[in-house]
């Protein structure tokens, strides 16, 4: 490159990066290289029916009982966090795979893989707050295994629990069957759980009075059901938030998404925060929100039925499946025009000003 | 939310819309130079609401996007070593070297941590003393005061296991070039209000009497650019080059004081390479020969590392307005925000990725990805 700055005309840019050798945090994001990961390594590796339709949970036909069955895997840092910790959060996880199939949540299995060192006491309080989450979500925990590894292997100590529940007669939920017209319901304020962790890791502190909405929503989606047997799918927005959960939905239906900016209830603490890290809150975390694709003339009895749940009660019509550009999201931003609402490559990075 | 929802209000960026149509009676064509303004415009879908031959370009002002090539390269020689803590805002990590990116350093065991402030930083180097802390010190003058101050704070307490490696740039200089291109399109420029409220606009009101150039310094909100852009035309249409201040609840003409004093004390002007657009005569600041115990580049000796960067894509004409993102060949195909081909396409603040973005369904559909 010469020491004098070159005319304009030849100005220049790097070649891209070769090839990606290594799993980086981004594989694991929710994101672009999450679905990267799935779409060409995991899917042609154990290719079947149950797996190809993609959805949080398998439904699975055996003697004319329709089971759904979902696993998850924990490693929320910090392991307390305000609103709950990773013992409740890895039964609500489950339960709520469960429930955006449609399904009512039974069984639960346990998985430990525990850091040598970890204080007893930290584990006896996950354990405690894990039954807690179980019992109150009507599920139980049936089968179990725990793993110690050396120091240094683990980060404290990593959960994994899957799920069985029975899936009703005449509930057929799916990420592929959103259609036009329909409408979009969410079922309140996003961001909440990513906000509550972020302000607790190390090197970011920062004073928050947001609490993780991390709560199983299988009760929620039961009443919902209840209203109208017209809700196509049934998403909860956890990694990647509400953008890679609608991106998903547009992809696997062959549709657009069309979301109105100022329907989209965002508590005004975590509006500050993100204004403040340079967040958008439409990709942060959910542990206890879910996106429900309603047939226009069931929009409004569904989202009556969620309003008068607790975990509802903010719940909003936030846009509509369209014609237009499939397999694309779209939003009417709040002065107005419209603009894309991508699904990220990785995580959501702090922009440097 | 106060203060921010007044300037996002769609009756309020409509009538501004409307104001502007009725002002301007032929095509002007427009720059902002800051990334994160050229990010509000396409979040919001500004342009959407300004009238037909009303033009905005997007400058090459996206920090991240600038930091040449073999800056990062550097940076990722520094944070492979075991016993470097490296420190960096979060949009550096997956910016491409000519190798790898900062990422990848990471997952292959390098010490790479996010912060918010290289005041973080500084706190890192005095709990782990054992360490060498290395902080990306990168950015426009927005930056530098509290990186100058980081260095500053360092050699007072002495904390030897603080460096910086520097790679600031500056805005003047660069419009100053931009304007001086005989290809030049652009009649007005939004001045970068972030950047005005530590150094001001005196140097702007050189640039503005020198190319006859009309500049409004600007804030980031859709309501801040939508009047920046009605001043500007308004001074088109009268045929006046001054430079105003539409970001008055922030910017005065002298800046701020203590910070560029803070800046001028730890700081010197240097000539600097910016990605994609090669050295730009007196656009960088590089530490003073006093704080060359906190200098990464010489510590490290990683001064010798430089890259080539082979011509690969359009961004010349997309920096200076010439061709717009999506007139590029590898757009949203070869050049994605994954794998960006070319400097626009790095930071969600640069023209191209904000494109990608948040603009992708106004583009033909054959180069849909």
């Amino acid at each position: 490159m010469a020491d004098d700055p070159r005319p304009f005309d030849s100005w220049t840019c790097p070649a891209p990066l070769s090839g990606g050798g290594q799993v980086l945090l981004g594989h694991g994001s929710g994101g672009k290289l999450s679905a990267d990961l799935v779409r060409d390594l995991f899917l042609p590796a154990f290719h079947n029916p149950a797996l190809a339709r993609m959805d949080d949970q398998a439904i699975l036909a055996i003697n004319g009982l329709r089971l759904a069955f979902t696993t998850d895997s924990f490693v929320v840092k910090p392991l307390f966090f305000p609103g709950g910790d990773i013992g409740s959060l890895a039964v609500h996880g489950t339960v709520n795979d469960l429930a955006m199939g449609g399904a009512q949540p039974l069984f639960l299995s346990a998985a430990f893989i525990i850091e040598e060192g970890l204080p007893m006491e930290t584990l006896e309080r996950i354990v405690a707050s894990l039954r807690r989450a179980a019992a109150d979500a009507g599920v139980q925990v049936v089968t179990g295994d725990t793993k110690v590894v050396e120091k240094g292997s683990g980060d404290g100590i990593f959960i994994n629990t899957s799920g069985i529940g029975v899936v009703p007669d005449g509930v057929a939920l799916s990420a592929d069957q959103a259609r036009p017209g329909d409408r979009i319901l969410l079922s309140g304020a996003i961001g909440d759980h990513g906000i509550a962790i972020l302000a607790q890791r190390e090197g970011l502190e920062f004073e928050s009075t947001v609490a993780s909405d991390s709560a199983a929503l299988h009760t929620l989606v039961a009443g919902m059901l209840g209203a109208s047997k017209e809700i196509r799918c049934l998403r909860d927005p956890t990694r990647g938030g509400v953008s890679s959960a609608l991106n998903e939905i547009a992809g696997q239906s062959g549709v657009g998404v069309e979301l109105d900016e100022r329907a989209i209830p965002v508590r005004e603490e975590v509006r500050g925060a993100c204004e403040l890290l340079g967040l958008d809150p439409l990709y942060v975390a959910n542990e206890g929100k879910l996106l429900a694709i309603v047939a226009p003339e069931a929009a409004e009895s569904v989202l009556s039925a969620m309003r008068r749940h607790p975990l509802g009660a903010q719940a909003a019509i936030v846009g509509s499946v369209s014609a237009a550009h499939p397999r694309t999201v779209t939003m009417r931003t709040v002065v107005g025009p419209t603009r894309i609402v991508d699904m990220l490559a990785g995580d959501q990075l702090p922009r440097i000003c | 939310m106060k203060y921010i929802d007044e300037y996002r209000e769609e009756g309020i960026a409509r009538s501004l819309a409307a104001r502007i149509a009725r002002r301007a009676t032929r095509p002007w064509c427009l720059m902002e130079i800051c990334g994160g303004q050229t990010h509000t415009i396409m979040r919001y879908g500004l342009d959407d609401l300004l009238p037909a031959g009303l033009r905005l370009v997007h400058g090459p002002g996206c920090p991240v996007c600038v930091t040449p090539l073999e800056t990062v390269d550097r940076a990722i020689e520094i944070a492979s070593r075991p016993d470097v803590t490296f420190v960096s805002y979060g949009d550096m990590l997956r910016v491409p070297g000519s190798k790898l990116d900062l990422f990848r350093v990471k997952a292959a065991g390098g010490d790479v941590r996010v912060v918010y402030s290289p005041m973080d930083a500084l706190a890192l180097a005095r709990a782990r003393r054992g360490r060498k802390v290395v902080f990306f010190g990168i950015g426009f003058e927005t930056t530098a005061p509290a990186n100058a101050m980081a260095v500053f704070q360092a050699r007072r307490e002495g904390l030897d296991n603080f460096s910086m490696l520097v790679s600031h740039v500056l805005v003047p200089p660069a419009i100053r070039m931009l304007l001086s291109s005989p290809r030049n399109l652009v009649q007005g420029f939004i001045a970068p209000g972030h950047v005005c409220t530590v150094v001001g606009w005196e140097e702007y009101e050189a640039l503005a009497r020198d190319f006859r150039v009309p500049i409004v310094v600007a804030g980031f909100e859709p309501a801040d650019l939508l009047e920046s852009v009605l001043m500007l035309v308004a001074q088109l249409e009268e045929v006046r080059t001054e430079v105003e201040n539409q970001y008055a609840r922030s910017v005065r003409r002298e800046g701020n004081v203590a910070a560029k004093d803070m800046i001028g004390r730890v700081f010197e002007v240097c000539d600097r390479k910016w990605r994609g657009i090669g050295t730009i005569p007196g656009s960088g600041l590089r530490l003073r020969q006093e704080f060359a115990a906190h200098d990464a580049e010489k510590l490290f000796g990683v001064g010798g590392i430089s890259a080539e960067e082979p011509p690969e894509c359009i961004s010349a004409e997309v920096l200076q307005g010439l061709k717009r993102p999506t007139d590029c060949p590898v757009f949203g195909l070869a050049c994605t925000p994954e794998h960006p081909m070319g400097a626009p396409m790095v930071s969600s603040e640069g023209a191209c990725a904000a494109y990608y973005q948040y603009r992708r369904h106004s583009i033909p559909r054959e180069k849909e990805a």
